[in-house]
Order: C-alpha cells, then sequence, then structure tokens
C-alpha cells in the first residue's frame, strides 16, 4: 500500500528541511536546514521522532494535504491555525496548534496562514520517505537538490510516508508556547568588527533595523541607518558562518542564514549568537530589531540554557484530549486535584 | 606569521593565517584543514563539526553543546604549534575543455583583443597555466581556481551576464572557474568543459576538492560531444582525469 500525503493545493513556500546538510561547506555546499530549528525539534519530539527527521517548513501558509494512507500522526508547530476536512464538502473544523493529531485516510490538514510569524514546522510520525542527499534531507532549492525534487512543494506532489499507519500512542502537546526570548537580538563581534569605525559599530548596536522585504532562507537585509566602515567592505572572501551579519558598502546589514553563500567577500560585523538565530528565522518583513553584543563565553551560555529549556518543554509534554472526544485520564485527574467529583 | 583568531559567533571561529592571497598561507590553510580532518577521525577535538577553507583563512565550526571556545582555541593552537605538514598532496586534475565552438567561447575575441593576443595564443596561455583550486563557495561545486598565466589578467565584465552555461570555463583576474551550475556570472567566457561540476548523481557530487592542482587539455568539438553523452549517461570514467601526485 502507498502511504503518502498528497499536496492538494500549495502553499507559499514549503521545503522538507532537518537540521542541516552538515559537513559539506568545504566543497561549497551550503548547510540549508531549518530556519527556526526550535520549533522543528519540538514537533519531531511530539511526534517521538528523532531530532533530525525531516519535517515541512512552512514558508507564511501551508499547504492543504489530503491523507492517502491509513493514518497518519502529524505535529504542527508554530502559530498556526490549522483546518481538518474530514470528507469532500464538509465544512473545515478548527484544530489547536503546537500538538499532535492523528488523520485518517481521505481527511485533509488545511495547514492554514503562519501568524506573527515566517515559519511554522508539520512533522510526520516516522517521518517521510524520501532519499537524503550528502546526508540530508534538507531542501536548497537554488540548487534543487535535497527534500522533494530539490524545491518547495507544489499542488499535485505526493509526499511518501515511511509509516503506513500512525503507531499507537496517545496524542501529545506542548505545556506552553516556547520562549524565544524577546528584547535585542544578540551577536557577538566579529570576525571583521575591526573593518568598521567606532561610529559604524555604535550604529550598528544603537539604532533599531527593519527587516526588508528582500528576506529569505539565504538572508534577511534590514533597513536603518547606514553603518560606516573604516577599510571598506571588500574583504579576501573567507567562511560564512550562520548568523554571519555582513555589511556590504551601501552600509546596511544583512544576516546569513541556512542557504547561505559558504564563503563571501564582504566584511562581516558581528554573528547573530546561536541562542536567537531561531528568532531570526522567524522574523517577518517590516519588524524591527535591535543588536546588541554579547561575548562567545555569554553566548555559548544562553545556548546551553536554552538546550535545557528545550529538554524541559520536551519531558513536559502533555496529554492532549481528542478533538471532540473526551480525555478520560485528564478528567480524572483534574477532579482529584479539585476535589470536585460529579 | 601570525596567527589571528576571530569569532563568527558562538559555533565558529576563523583562523586567519594572513591578510593577502599567497600560495604560502592558502597551503598553512589547507594544512590545518588536514590536520584537524585527520585529529577528528583520530577522536580527537570532540565537538568540532567541519572547517571552511578559504585563501587565507580556516573557518572552524564547533559545537557549543560538545565543547567551547576556550577549550578548542588551545587545541587548535596545539596543533599548528606541532608544526602543521609541508608536503601536502595533492590531486593533480585533468579537465577538458572545447575553446573551438563560438557559443562555448563568446568573449575569447574580446580577451584577445584586451590581452593584446590572438585569440590561438589565449588557449595557449589558458592551456599553459597551472591552476590550483584555492576554495570551493558561492554555489556548490563552483571553485576558485588561482594560477592564470599573468598575461591573461582582466578585471570582471563591468556588465555581468544574467545566463551562464553550466560547464563554461570562464577567467577574470588572477583566476579560472568553471560554473556548475546555469547562473548569472561576470567573467570572460573561453571555453566549455563537457564535464558537470556537480552532480548529484554521484556519490561525490562535487568534482573538484580545495588544494587540488589543475590543467585544461584541449579537445575538438566532437570529443566534447561524446564526453558530454557519457557525463550526461553516467557513465564517464572520471578516475582516469584524476592522478594523485
Amino acid at each position: 500500500m502507498i502511504a503518502q500525503l498528497k499536496v492538494a493545493r500549495a502553499g507559499l513556500f514549503d521545503t522538507l528541511q532537518d537540521l542541516g546538510r552538515i559537513g559539506f561547506m568545504a566543497l561549497g555546499m551550503p548547510t540549508a536546514g531549518a530556519q527556526d530549528r526550535i520549533a522543528l525539534r519540538l514537533a519531531n519530539a511530539l511526534c517521538g521522532n528523532p531530532a533530525d527527521t525531516a519535517g515541512l517548513e512552512i514558508g507564511v501558509m501551508g499547504p492543504d494535504l489530503l491523507v492517502e494512507a491509513e493514518s497518519v500522526r502529524v505535529a504542527l508547530v508554530g502559530p498556526l491555525s490549522p483546518m481538518l476536512i474530514e470528507k469532500p464538502d464538509a465544512p473545515p473544523k478548527p484544530l489547536e496548534s503546537d500538538r499532535t493529531h492523528l488523520l485518517k485516510r481521505g481527511q485533509v490538514l488545511r495547514v492554514g496562514m503562519v501568524e506573527g510569524s515566517s515559519t511554522a514546522y508539520l512533522a510526520v510520525a516516522g517521518g517521510f520517505a524520501l532519499p537524503a542527499f550528502m546526508g540530508s534531507l534538507s531542501t536548497y532549492a537554488r540548487a534543487g537538490i535535497g527534500g522533494y525534487e530539490g524545491r518547495k512543494l507544489a499542488a499535485g506532489d505526493a509526499l511518501p510516508l515511511a509509516r503506513e499507519q500512525a503507531p499507537p500512542g496517545d496524542e501529545k502537546k506542548l505545556a506552553q508556547p516556547f520562549d524565544y526570548g524577546s528584547g535585542p537580538v544578540r551577536v557577538v563581534w566579529g570576525p571583521q568588527d575591526d573593518y568598521f569605525s567606532d561610529k559604524g559599530r555604535r550604529t550598528f548596536i544603537e539604532s533599531d533595523y527593519r527587516v526588508s522585504k528582500e528576506a529569505d532562507r539565504m538572508g534577511i537585509r534590514f533597513e536603518g541607518p547606514t553603518i560606516e566602515h573604516s577599510k571598506g567592505a571588500d574583504i579576501i572572501s573567507d567562511g560564512i558562518g550562520p548568523g554571519a551579519i555582513q555589511v556590504p558598502g551601501a552600509g546596511l546589514p544583512i544576516v546569513l542564514l541556512g542557504d547561505r553563500q559558504t564563503v563571501g567577500g564582504y566584511s562581516k560585523i558581528a554573528t547573530v549568537a546561536s541562542v536567537d538565530l531561531p528568532r531570526l528565522g522567524r522574523l517577518l518583513p517590516g519588524q524591527t530589531v535591535r543588536f546588541t553584543p554579547v561575548t562567545v563565553e555569554e553566548a555559548e551560555e544562553l545556548r546551553r540554557d536554552q538546550e535545557a529549556r528545550l529538554a524541559r518543554a520536551i519531558a513536559g509534554f502533555q496529554t492532549a484530549r481528542p478533538p471532540g472526544g473526551i480525555d478520560l485520564v485528564r478528567l480524572y485527574e483534574e477532579n482529584l486535584i479539585d476535589g470536585v467529583v460529579y | 606569521m601570525s596567527v589571528r583568531y576571530l569569532s563568527c559567533g558562538d559555533t565558529a571561529f576563523s583562523v586567519e593565517f594572513g591578510n593577502e592571497i599567497s600560495p604560502e598561507i592558502n597551503g598553512r590553510v589547507m594544512a590545518l584543514h588536514a590536520a584537524i580532518g585527520q585529529a577528528t577521525k583520530g577522536g580527537e577535538l570532540a565537538g568540532v563539526v567541519e572547517t571552511v577553507p578559504s585563501m587565507r583563512a580556516l573557518m572552524v565550526c564547533y559545537d557549543p553543546m560538545a565543547t567551547s571556545r576556550a577549550k578548542l582555541e588551545p587545541e587548535i593552537e596545539g596543533l599548528i604549534a606541532r608544526g602543521l605538514p609541508t608536503d601536502m598532496k595533492s590531486r593533480q586534475v585533468t579537465i577538458p575543455c572545447c575553446y573551438d565552438d563560438p557559443e562555448f567561447a563568446p568573449d575569447l575575441k574580446e580577451v584577445a583583443e584586451r590581452t593584446k593576443k590572438k585569440p590561438e595564443e589565449v588557449i595557449a596561455s589558458h592551456l599553459a597555466s597551472r591552476f590550483k583550486v584555492y576554495v570551493l563557495g558561492f554555489m556548490p561545486g563552483l571553485a576558485y581556481i588561482a594560477g592564470l598565466e599573468k598575461s591573461l589578467y582582466l578585471p570582471r565584465r563591468s556588465q555581468p551576464r544574467v545566463r551562464v552555461p553550466r560547464s563554461t570555463v570562464a577567467i577574470a583576474m588572477d583566476m579560472t572557474t568553471i560554473y556548475p551550475f546555469e547562473s548569472p556570472g561576470g567573467w570572460h567566457l573561453i571555453g566549455r568543459t563537457p564535464l558537470w561540476m556537480f552532480d548529484q548523481r554521484r556519490e561525490q557530487p562535487v568534482f573538484l576538492a580545495p588544494g587540488d592542482s589543475l590543467t585544461f587539455q584541449r579537445i575538438d568539438r566532437k570529443s566534447y560531444d561524446r564526453i558530454a553523452r557519457d557525463v550526461e549517461a553516467g557513465t564517464f570514467d572520471w578516475a582516469r582525469l584524476v592522478k594523485s601526485a
């Protein structure tokens, strides 16, 4: 039996992503991978998948997915308002996000719009049955590699599932949405902060920068006050790490993300701390950010704290009530706690 | 020669051997790239994820859950202090190239005029150049290959082309390159190889690697077509282009 999710209607920019194609930057191969690794990892954990299983990264608006399998468990993580269409012509029923849902053959999951973030994630229990390329399923659309035929999903595509039916088990949900933090985006100075004047460095950390319309998986161009160089914008090309902030001659910062080129010739004033990269991967055009410097040691510590919080969030998953049904376990537990028995 | 350690956030840092393009500096970059590769294979340098060589620096990517900058930097310093290999083995790669078809080499005449040569002399200089792959980047499999004969140095085109066909051989500044995909490009197009620099059907999808020594070999259109057919079919014997030096 074929088990698959059929794209009944395409979203805007939906690609399969895992935690990235690691180990081939020396060959010019971009890492790609989930823009918001936290949401993907939560979605995988809700489904009981290994952390590096590929899921669907939903860009701005998600697809309608028709279940062509006995059953499938999906987890949706992110600010979504998904709907379930039980059979053709049935009215769509709202579903919750940040939890798993058990879907049956013939049902359509309408993933819908992502509100207040540029990305959300859908994972399926067991993962997708697609071949990895250079060790990863991440889509790198510029070179047409990875994921589903190396591109974003289109209507009529069929995503093969590794499992013909959902594994037994309860539906799970996040106890609360993950706290990505607010306030300024933490950055570490360098590698070429010495290519900028004192005034330029001050401008960078004392100004608001607005996400322009030129924002995609490769990077985000910001608008705001121009940053003054002291040694010019050009360097002899060197490696570009995740979150590198390059400043070309025009003086406006560009934060480079998963699909960035592996080397580049513009001076990089600072690098976004890895703790805040998932936030960058969620930014929408028009939103503004402030950058604030931390040391390498502080950035490493912040990241370790975040990983510990992520582990706690996963350990604290709750059993979710099936839609329309009664969660007896939960009912009894709450009655016991409240001391009220009906 | 002093080494600088530059921060690239909390998951990478750059080991910079100098601020100029020279074979000596790049040699040290490649030697450290190889030395770290060896060390990680041998179970040392826990937490190192990968290294990214460029002309003058090596970016070391690490996992802050498994190590830290404070732990890793002295380990790398130690590796350098122990002495980096100076006799790096490099692959000797031959790239067949057809210069004859005007469709393959739309800029050959202009390059000849601007370098005050005959087109045949431009081709001869390109064939006589002893190239080295310095760095791959910009797109998967795109190699910056330095070592072009000085008489062919030209700046990039003032008006980049929107579309350069895959496998076009081009020159600019002191370098040559081979486009792995159809893409925009601002270099001067002087020939085309039937090889694909990137082919995801191959076990090693990227053909060239940093450190490779490289020369071009002139082929006619008939040979081009024959090799192109084999490459397309996936039956081409790539090993015969590579010698280990």
